[in-house]
Parts: C-alpha cells; structure tokens; sequence
C-alpha cells in the first residue's frame, strides 16, 4: 500500500500538465502563476513535497482539492460510504446467485440447462460494465420508466419521509447494483461450476456415495462446501477488478463514490483528489483481501489447525 | 490442435475472432462509405438500420447523429480495438513469459523479488492505475497499448512460473545441467518452449479483457481520441442518442461483447485441452 500511494505521487508529479494554469486560465499573468504555485508548495523539491504530503495525510489533513476548493477529507468521507453501499450489496448477491447457478449447472452438468447457462454466464463475465449499464439504463429508465437513471437519490429526497426517502435511496441503488450484480454472477458461476465438477471427482465424494449417503445430501456436504474455500479466495482475488467495474458503473450512474470522484479529478490533474482517491481504493482492496483471507479460515477448519500447529 | 477443432467453443472463438480481424484487415473493402463519411446531415441523420438514404446508399445499421454510417465506423473501429488490443497483449505476455521464466530458474532473492512485485501489481485496482496514467500523459493509442501492456502481464507470469517450476524439476533439466548446460541454455532450450503453451492461455483470456479495458477508457475520453473511431468511443457517442437512436451505441457494445466472448471460449478450451494431455 505504501507503494501504492508513493508510485502515486511520483507518477503524479512527473507528468505533463499543470493544475495551476487550468485553475487559473490563459488570462494568469506569470506573477500569478509563481504566486499560486508557491501557495500549494509545488515549486518545492519532490522529495520535500512528498515528506509534507505524507506528514499532513498521517495527521489526517488530505489538503484542498485544487479543482472544487473543497477539504478533500470531506469530499472522500462524503463518497466512500456509497461506494460501499454499491460494491457491498453487488458482492453479496452476485455471490449468492453466482453460487446457485454454478451449483445448479454442477449438478446437472452436460445436460441442456448447463449449456444454456454456460453460454449466458460466459456473456455476462464478457459484458462491459458501462455498456450493459446504459442498455439497462435503455431498458429501465426510458422504456419502462420504473426507475431512475442516475444519482443516489431523487431530487425531493430531503422533503421526504424516512421510509420513503429509504425506498427512493433503494430505487437509485437497483440499476448501478444490478448492473455490477449481472456481470459479478458471470464471473462466479463460471468459477463454481469448475470447482464443484472437480470436487466430485475427489476420492472422499466416492466414499460418502459408498457409504449410502443420499446423493443431494453428498451434494450439498461433501461437494459444495468443499468447493466454496476456492471460492472465498477468488472473492479476495476479484476485489480489485470489483472496484474497477464499480467506476465505470459510478461514472455512468453518477453514482456519488470514490470511482466518480477519481474520474473527476483525473480530467481535471485535481491532485490531491487523485492522490485520495487511489489511497482509499487501495485500502479498501487490501481490507478487502484480510476480510477474504479471514473469511477463508472461518469455512475451512484445516487452515485453522495450519495456523496452531506454526 | 485437432482436439480443439472438435471443441464447439474453441470453434465458435476462432471463428468469431478469425471474422473480426478480417474484417478489420479488409475494412476498405467492407465497405464502401468511410467511417468519417457525411453528406446532408439532416437529411441522413438518425436513419435505422437497413434504411437507405436520399443518396441511395444503404446504411445496414444506420447512421449516427451526423449522419456517419455506423456499420463502417464499427469496421474502422475495430482496426483501432483489436490493434491496441492485441499490441498491448504482445507487450504484456512478452513480460510475463521473462518475469514467469526468470522467477522459474533463478531461486533465492531474485525470484522473491519478481514474484513479490508481480503480487503488488496484481492487488493494484487495475482501472485505477488507467486511469492515472492514462490522464497524465496526452491521451492517445499507443499510451494505451503501453499502459495495457504494463498492467497485463501479470496473470501471464504466474502461469507460467507454475509452469517453469514444474519443467525445472523434470529430470531432463537435471540432465542437461550435468551434460554442462548453461543456466540461460536451459531457459531457453527446455523452459521456454514448455511454458509457451500457458503463456498462450492467458494471451487469449488476456486480449478480451485488453479490448475490454481499452474501450472502457475512451468511452470515458481517456483512450484513443476522436475522431478515430475506436468501439469504446462509438459507444459513449451512442450514449448522447440513446433514446432517439439506441443502435449508435447498441451495436459496436455487441461486437465488444462477441469478440471477448470468443477468445474467453478460445482460451478456456485450450486450458482444458492442456489439462487433459497432461492428464491434470
């Protein structure tokens, strides 16, 4: 993670393209130009830039953004939550269904059904997350006109009820959650339907069947739970990729997250955003990947007696 | 070779592929309006799919708001996609197969180095180091391939330093080195042509995501700049007329969705084709 955010700012600072002169337009006399840039310390060393940088962001002051003059503390706490919101709530259905229809198609493997599936979830792991958002934009906001096409709430959200202020904020969340859902189960299904095939080959699923144990009993014990430790390992693994999609889907839904803010501040070399923006999504991956890792020990007991017996 | 073209999926891949880059080759000859075309704007634009205009020239999939043929932009487009899309991968497998192979027969530090730098890289957000390079410098396609190539070549080199550890401890290499073989005889006489095999499984799951992510980036405007038609680009110009003309957009999204469909199929078969020599 610290190389995440010093690659960052190296990065940052070596490109071409100054934020001073689009802050200030063509108009800036050179005067102007030396005096801002001396107000934000970017005629300074790098290194020396750097050590203020880091020294500030560990006493928790992300500084001002250059583009919208607003503390980028406030602007990153204001964002994160909805990123959550719609990556968490993508995570765990994608999962779900993901994990049913893999599972389905295991368990009926070869025959019409799984072919069918096969070639959708195949479609959906190939969807690209901006284009099947604006298709189901299509769909739902134009056609149907059942719900919105963008934002996290509608624009009389303060006048209303908190129950109804509740289903506005899940009308808003159901396209870009749906969007990132439908390309999630792709991916997922996909993975369980290998695991659980290999699984059934696997010495102990003979002797469970042997033993006269009932098949959708075997099925569920001995074959799904035993393919669900790869799974918990890939879901730490697609975290990254997770979030990518999540800005694309943030950019097109206007969904007010981290991804929309990074898109932002990238068109507009709004450093500082830029420098916390990618810190965030950093963290938010590696928590991520010891949430899975955890995750991972709690399905699978033999990694708990790994972890006693160093 | 012969299994996969008995495998309907590893059929359907090249296929699809084999058609694409054709076309693509042959764009000129695809079509014959040009992909920045324009005559009477107003009287050609918005036309449907199959219309024919005023001019008497057939639109198969219509025009766009200034009246461009959006088939021809989707042939011309493709030119731009499956180049960068396949430059970027040729980069990044390249890097991986040496960063794959060195980590494979250099044990101790070096190899813990390239493999601990290969897993920082691969916990990165992807689009979100995109998008940072991508904006940084002036856009354009060969940073794209250059940026795509970089963050590509990781999943290449994981493959196939499994592979490479499995070759090195294959008696032959025993062998070889007792026959007095160099270090870099042995990489490149008995590692190399055994990892090609991985390194192509990854090049083909590789090369739809590439597509993918390079489409991703211009239809944020970060990508291939205007007016080359890439498919990402056409499609965030659909995204304006989606309501009045939903096939601006909707028809280079399909082509995207086709091709990387393909060479997912193409990839997964070859996987599976491997798996079963080796009797995995």
């Amino acid at each position: 993670m610290a190389g995440v955010v010093t690659l960052t700012f190296i990065l940052l600072r070596l490109a071409p393209g100054d934020p001073v002169e689009r802050m200030l337009g063509p108009a800036a006399t050179p005067e102007q130009v030396a005096e801002q840039r001396r107000a934000l310390e970017l005629d300074r060393p790098l290194v020396q830039q750097y050590r203020s940088w880091l020294g500030r962001v560990s006493r928790g002051d992300w500084g001002t953004s250059i583009a919208t003059g607003r503390s980028v503390r406030t602007m990153i706490a204001e964002a994160w939550p909805a990123t959550i919101r719609l990556v968490g709530l993508s995570i765990a259905l994608s999962y779900l269904l993901g994990i049913a229809v893999g599972a389905l198609q295991a368990s009926r493997s070869g025959s019409a059904l799984d072919t069918t599936l096969s070639v959708s979830t195949v479609t959906l792991f190939a969807l690209p997350g901006y284009w099947l958002g604006l298709v189901l934009v299509m769909v739902f906001a134009y056609w149907l006109r059942i719900l919105p096409a963008f934002g996290a709430a509608g624009m009389d959200a303060d006048f209303l009820s908190p129950g109804a202020r509740l289903v506005d904020g899940l009308r808003h969340l159901a396209l870009p959650a749906m969007t990132l859902t439908l390309i999630g189960i792709g991916g997922t299904a996909r993975f369980v339907r290998a695991a659980m095939i290999d699984v059934r080959g696997a010495p102990h699923v003979a002797v469970a069947t042997a033993k006269g144990i009932a098949p959708a009993q075997v099925t569920r014990r001995h074959v799904l739970r035993n393919s669900l430790i790869p799974v918990v390992t890939l879901l730490g693994l697609s975290l990254p990729a997770l979030f990518s999609g999540a800005v694309f889907v943030e950019a097109i839904f206007a969904w007010p997250g981290v991804g929309r803010i990074l898109v932002e501040a990238v068109q507009a070399r709004d450093y500082p955003v830029v420098m916390a923006a990618t810190t965030i999504s950093a963290v938010l991956v590696v928590a991520g990947n010891l949430l899975a890792e955890s995750l991972a020990v709690l399905v699978d007991p033999r990694l708990r007696a790994a972890e006693v017996s160093r | 070779m012969r299994g996969l073209l008995r495998d309907g999926r590893a059929r359907f891949g090249m296929i699809v592929l084999a058609i694409a880059l054709l076309t693509a080759l042959a764009a000129p000859l695809a079509t014959t309006i040009g992909p920045t075309t324009q005559r009477d704007v107003v009287a050609t634009r918005f036309l449907p799919p199959l219309a024919t205009d005023l001019h008497g020239i057939w639109h198969p999939l219509g025009t766009d708001r200034l009246g461009r043929d959006v088939w021809s932009r989707l042939v011309y487009g493709a030119r731009v996609s499956l180049g960068v899309g396949l430059l970027a991968v040729l980069i990044s497998t390249v890097l991986g197969i040496g960063v794959g192979t060195a980590a494979g027969v250099w044990r101790g530090p070096v190899r813990g180095v390239l493999l601990g730098i290969t897993d920082f890289t691969l916990a990165l957000p992807r689009v979100v180091l995109l998008l940072l390079l991508a904006a940084l410098w002036r856009p354009s396609a060969a940073l794209v391939i250059i940026v795509l190539g970089l963050t590509g070549w990781m999943s290449v080199a994981r493959l196939v330093y499994g592979e490479s550890r499995v070759v090195m401890a294959r008696a032959f290499v025993d062998g070889a080195y007792a026959l007095g073989a160099s270090r870099r005889r042995v990489l490149v006489r008995h590692v190399l042509p055994n990892a090609l095999t991985p390194a192509l499984v990854a090049a083909a799951l590789g090369f739809g995501n590439a597509i993918m992510l390079e489409a991703g980036l211009s239809f944020l405007g970060v990508g291939v700049q205007p007016p080359a038609p890439s498919w990402g680009s056409l499609i965030a110009s659909g995204r304006e007329t989606l309501i009045n003309a939903p096939w601006v957009a909707l028809a280079p999204g399909v082509a995207l969705v086709l091709v990387v469909v393909a060479s997912t199929l193409l990839g997964d078969s070859v996987q599976e084709a491997m798996e079963r020599r080796t009797g995995g």
